[in-house]
């Protein structure tokens, strides 16, 4: 889960890390408020997950309460590429003598974390990293260790912190590495780090990822932090019960079990689609391992209540999953839905007990469904359908 | 021969007593593989029984270790005791270590990826192996599962699979099922995994069973493109390859935490190509990478 601006921030606070005044606002209104409370200049800067604010025009200066009011009305409602603004931090006004980076993030390839650092920043770090790749010091961190204060040292030494300010930047460092760590953040990311004209070091705009298999696992605080009003209807729902639904642009719904398996299925169906009219597919729906008639009841609900969806491509390989269990998992659902389930089902099974599903299917012998041989000839006909009632 | 895993291979169950423990271990018992005891702190001293067999239970991993010669451990445990489960295997400088649960915090699968790299024999070589988080975990047909394959997809025979994804493994097992498997081994889905595409095709490579080799690949990460630069400068024998998601849209995690594409990077084309360019035959769809397998393995 990607945090907004202003949780990331709050998250830096609640670690010590130090930080300015900043307050989340939805409102032209609440904004004039927050910039009350703040006092003096303030920046209001657009909540969105994506780069590339300030060029949009999503960050503005504002010297009175008035002016943040203005900023606000023209910010909130604001498209970002493709993100929709609708609320606003107010952030303190900062007196930046420097600008630094600093980043912590977890590295795929070397299977332990990345400390990178520079005491030029301010500008995007790629262009950074391509344009002048010295000036980025990449330290490696090892995860049964973190960045204590001997690796801290050698971050701020390696990105060429002056002397007088090594110490400042390098205890900073060790707060947003418990950020990392406390949190089970895959990303944090400070860009610009600045010192301010008083000489103090401060984390002016912060972006932090944090890992969903943890937030699950040992973190319950952060649920508040999922950005419920953005998610798809859709989505929602699947989520509450329990289902792993993606919401795509498509005619044909998916559902099958196992990631990998459910993303082939996708790619499938795309590639008959281009025979057909170009339908898409609508979803990824994995329905995991344990295919009962319920899950496969909610997967169905959820597909079926998309009113883009013409047709519904169910591919099952049985590997510990039973196909005569996900074959009584659909008539069961047929029949829990009614008049509801009003779209053509093909269904593809293989794998363990496969005679007895389609068996199954066969003997239910229901006008909606058609059964399919193999996972080709399925997403064919799939696309078929759903072509035939666009 | 196979690669990691045989017919001689000692396994215990860390989480024998569990759900999935409990039905994956009467699986794997089917399949030949040699189940020599389980791991519960709780329920030391008892046993389980499945069929005619009566399987100890020991407090720990290194009592178990001691007592049957174990060599490979299985890891049943739910994520949130995940962690410690594979510390206590690794401590217990157990060979092999599949992690079959889901759902593992990355920041616990880079721990103890670190403490099993730290640990080295003599030789310098890393004591041991982990496959795994959220993965199928090794089958070698005919000889052993340590995993939640199903056995009866196909059998013994001359090709190597190595995949990020497990119902995707058993629909290449299926549509080659004439042909048969020296060894397939899910590696899983997540960020952070113990042994590679990289690794699996170097055994692969050095075993003289396997002819010919396919690697399933999905997006997200590099994993794919490091894997197309080794092949190219390591195996000599024919490579075919897929990778599910292309039609994937930015930004959207599609079921695996580690399948993500960001940017331009981890797309199933720039996995394509970059296989391509390292001389592997990669297909578009299940089906037609089991026929260009087909064709290299005609032409060997």
């Amino acid at each position: 889960m990607d945090l907004y601006e202003y949780q990331a921030r709050d998250l830096f606070e609640a670690h010590g890390v130090p930080v300015l005044a900043g307050i989340v606002a939805y409102t032209p209104e609440e904004a004039k408020a927050a910039a009350e409370k703040i006092g003096g200049v303030v920046v209001v800067k657009a909540q969105v997950k994506v780069g590339g604010r300030g060029k949009a025009g999503g960050v503005k200066v504002a010297k009175t309460a008035d002016e943040a009011f203005e900023h606000a009305t023209n910010i909130l409602g604001m498209d970002i590429k493709g993100h929709t603004v609708n609320k606003v931090m107010i952030a303190q006004g900062a007196d930046i003598a420097e600008e630094f980076y600093f980043s912590v993030l977890l590295d795929r390839a070397n299977r332990n974390y990345l400390a990178m650092c520079s005491v030029e920043g301010g500008m995007e770090i790629e262009q950074l990293a391509e344009e002048r790749p010295e000036a980025l010091a990449r330290v490696a961190v090892d995860p049964l260790v973190g960045i204590d204060a001997a690796k801290a040292a050698e971050i701020v030494a390696e990105a060429g912190f002056p002397e007088e300010l090594r110490g400042k930047v390098a205890e900073t460092l060790q707060k947003l590495w418990t950020v990392f760590k406390e949190e089970d953040a895959t990303l944090v990311e400070v860009n610009p780090l600045v010192k301010t004209g008083a000489g103090d070091i401060v984390a002016l705009d912060g972006k932090v990822s944090l890992d969903d298999n943890a937030s699950e696992v040992r973190h319950p605080a952060h649920e508040e932090l999922e950005d419920k009003a953005v998610a798809d209807p859709l989505e929602a729902k699947a989520k509450a019960m329990g289902l792993n639904y993606v919401k795509l642009d498509g005619q044909i719904g998916i559902i099958g079990n196992g990631a990998g398996l459910v993303m082939s299925t996708l790619d499938v169906v795309a590639y008959a689609g281009e025979n057909h009219g170009d339908v898409k597919p609508a979803n990824f729906l994995d329905i995991g391992g344990g295919a009962s008639a319920e899950v496969m009841a909610n997967g169905l609900d959820v597909i079926l209540n998309d009113p883009q969806v013409k047709s519904v491509f169910v591919n099952v390989f049985g590997g510990i999953t039973a196909c005569d269990a996900v074959a009584n998992g659909i008539v069961g659902a047929l029949n829990t839905l009614g008049d509801s389930a009003n779209k053509p089902l093909v269904v593809r099974l293989d794998g363990n007990k496969v005679e007895e599903g389609r068996a199954i299917l066969a003997e239910a012998n229901h006008p909606l469904v058609t059964l399919a041989a193999t996972m080709d000839e399925g997403a064919d006909k799939a696309a078929e359908l759903a072509n035939a009632a666009k | 021969m196979s690669i990691y895993l045989n017919k001689d291979s000692k396994v215990i169950v860390q989480g024998i007593t569990g759900g999935e423990g409990t039905k994956h271990t009467a699986l794997m018992l089917k399949a030949g593989t040699n189940i020599v005891g389980g791991v519960n702190a709780r329920k030391a001293g008892t046993t389980v029984t499945h069929g005619d067999k009566e399987i100890k239970v020991f407090g720990t991993v290194a009592e178990a270790k001691a007592e049957t010669g174990a060599d490979v451990s299985i890891v049943f445990v739910p994520p949130k005791f995940t962690k410690d489960a594979v510390i206590e295997a690794i401590e217990a400088e157990v060979g092999l270590v599949v992690v079959i649960t889901e759902g593992v915090p990355v920041q616990d699968s880079a721990e103890f990826w670190a403490l099993a790299q730290s640990k080295v024999d003599a030789d310098g070589n890393q004591i041991t192996r982990i496959i795994g988080p959220n993965c199928p975990g090794i089958i070698t047909p005919g000889e052993a599962l340590v995993g939640i394959t199903p056995n009866n997809i196909t059998g013994k025979g001359p090709i190597g699979l190595v995949s990020k994804s497990g119902t995707l493994t058993y629909q290449m097992m299926y549509e080659l099922r004439d042909l048969g498997f020296s060894t397939a081994i899910g590696i899983g889905g997540d960020p952070v995994i113990g042994t590679t595409h990289i690794d699996a095709l170097a055994a692969f490579e050095a075993d003289p069973e396997t002819k010919a080799i396919v690697m399933i690949g999905e997006i997200g990460g590099d994993a794919e493109e490091r894997a197309a630069d080794y092949i190219k400068a390591n195996v000599t024998k024919p490579v075919v390859g897929y990778v599910a998601g292309f039609t994937a849209p930015e930004g959207k995690t599609m079921g695996h935490a580690g399948a993500i594409v960001s940017g331009s990077a981890g797309t199933a084309q720039a996995k394509k190509e970059a296989l391509e360019a390292a001389g592997v035959k990669v297909g578009k769809t299940p089906s037609e990478t089991a026929r260009l397998l087909r064709e290299v393995f005609a032409a060997l």
